[in-house]
């Protein structure tokens, strides 16, 4: 692998709402390469959600184009449950299965769709499990978990699908802050163990240590991009002097 | 005579107690098929109707079109359906429609079928729309496409919210299918009649009759209570 590929390419990416009156996305260039942790900070209503949806095709963009593994995932001929298979996602209201066992909601995306036999799936799930020290939950439901629990399901969940990036939208927003800390924790592993990651939070505490690029999103644009150390320590734009005042 | 002589003179004497039996294999038969035809047309209705509510409008060209026709298509078949009675679209099916078919359980089959089809319809749809577009979400971004995700995420959460709606359409199904005597159907409530029209006595056929529509819904509400426990104890 090498580490330099671009796995995910932006391109002019703009998202309009009521026919170009609510401009969400206006115009956003970006590249994310492999192993990067990608962080998107900014004020609420800057479009960072938005834009993460977007590399999923969550939100459908208004315009401009999507480069994933150097297909582009926003013309309308690519299969694009095909590349969602490889971008594992995680909300900031997890958004487990209730009707299913913890084991189930793991296993069913990698049995379903990459064919894999229910003890393989199984056994990957469990190993995924271990590492986040829920084992003894598997066959818990998720109504019987504590929302820290629920989060670190939700993400093993996804890497259970083996994706080449992750996307965390938000996912210590929902949480009691005792229980920040344990989903953290498991992205910061995921982040040594070189995972690419796009992550939109309000951690700064996250951005500044674990983040490879920190990207300032305000009024649908990108603002100002850079390693943490120049973002948190030397911002250049009125607008991030402004964010970084408010929320450090 | 006493209520014993009368009660044989009823049911007992020259074999009546079969218009009853006979009739309840009847009313049974219709409501199961009809209840089965119901459910597999409205949950078909339902995901035509959610998809278009929920997608609709993020859609583009000929598939929005197509779309767009089927939802209309399942809006003027429930309007109609839910604003006629079920009485007149059961004749209209047996005098206008099936004119040629001699077979009166399948006229009332289908009659019924497509009447609880709209009402089954409305209640999944209600049940489809009331889960959270995150699951939509999640189901989608571990890349299950629309249908699959429809079928292993949203509906089993769907039925699940709907069962006591649903097992209410099936008892007011079970007895809607009363009326049947109207296309000459022999079933339970016809078969009642037909005592009373032969022995004059109103009370025990018509009492027997109500008694035993009430017993098979008690029992079918039991079912239901059954089953939904069940259900709700695979979330805890």
């Amino acid at each position: 692998m090498n580490a330099n590929e671009t796995l995910i390419k932006v391109e002019n990416l703009q998202k309009y709402y009521n026919g170009g009156a609510i401009k969400a996305l206006d115009g956003i260039n970006t590249e994310i390469k492999k192993g990067e942790v990608v962080v998107v900070i900014g004020p609420s209503g800057s479009g960072k959600s938005t834009f993460l949806r977007c590399l999923n095709l969550l939100e459908v963009p208004t315009g401009g184009s999507i480069f994933f593994e150097g297909t582009d995932i926003t013309d309308e001929k690519t299969n694009i449950n095909i590349h969602r298979q490889k971008m594992g996602m995680v909300f900031q209201h997890f958004n487990l299965f209730p009707h299913m066992t913890i084991l189930k909601n793991m296993i069913i995306a990698p049995m379903k769709l990459r064919k894999k036999s229910e003890a393989e799936a199984t056994a990957m799930a469990m190993e995924l499990l271990k590492r986040v020290g829920l084992e003894d939950r598997a066959n818990a439901y998720p109504s019987q978990l504590s929302g820290g629990q629920k989060q670190r399901i939700a993400i093993v969940r996804a890497l259970c699908m083996e994706p080449e990036v992750m996307l965390f939208d938000e996912p210590t927003s929902a949480l009691d802050p005792e229980m920040v800390g344990e989903v953290l924790e498991v992205m910061k592993q995921l982040a040594h163990d070189n995972m690419t990651m796009v992550v939109v939070t309000h951690e700064m505490g996250f951005a500044k240590e674990v983040g490879t690029r920190v990207m300032f999103m305000a009024d649908g644009k990108q603002v100002e991009e850079g390693i943490p150390a120049e973002i948190f320590e030397n911002p250049k734009s009125d607008r991030l002097k402004q964010f970084l005042a408010k929320v450090l | 005579m006493s209520l014993k002589e009368k009660f044989i003179f009823n049911f007992i004497q020259h074999d009546r107690w079969k218009y009853i039996t006979d009739g309840l294999v009847v009313t049974l038969k219709v409501t199961f098929f009809a209840v089965l035809l119901g459910i597999a047309l409205g949950i078909i209705i339902a995901i035509i109707r959610s998809t278009y509510e929920k997608n609709g409008s993020a859609m583009r060209g000929f598939s929005k079109f197509v779309l767009w026709v089927m939802n209309l298509l399942c809006k003027i078949y429930l309007t109609v359906i839910r604003g006629t009675p079920v009485v007149v679209q059961l004749m209209i099916m047996y005098f206008v429609i099936l004119v040629s078919t001699r077979n009166k359980i399948l006229v009332a089959v289908i009659a019924f079928g497509l009447n609880s089809a709209a009402y089954v319809a409305e209640i999944f749809r209600s049940g489809i729309m009331s889960i959270d577009q995150g699951q939509f979400e999640a189901g989608r971004s571990l890349g299950f496409n629309y249908v699959q995700t429809m079928q292993y995420i949203i509906i089993p959460q769907a039925f699940k919210n709907v069962l006591p709606a649903l097992a209410n359409e099936f008892i007011v199904l079970l007895k809607e299918t009363s009326v049947s005597g109207y296309v000459g159907l022999m079933d339970l409530t016809k078969g009642g009649d037909i005592i009373r029209s032969r022995t004059y006595e109103a009370f025990f056929p018509l009492i027997g009759v109500a008694v035993i529509y009430l017993v098979m819904v008690m029992f079918f509400t039991w079912l239901v209570g059954i089953l939904e426990r069940r259900l709700r104890n695979s979330e805890r």
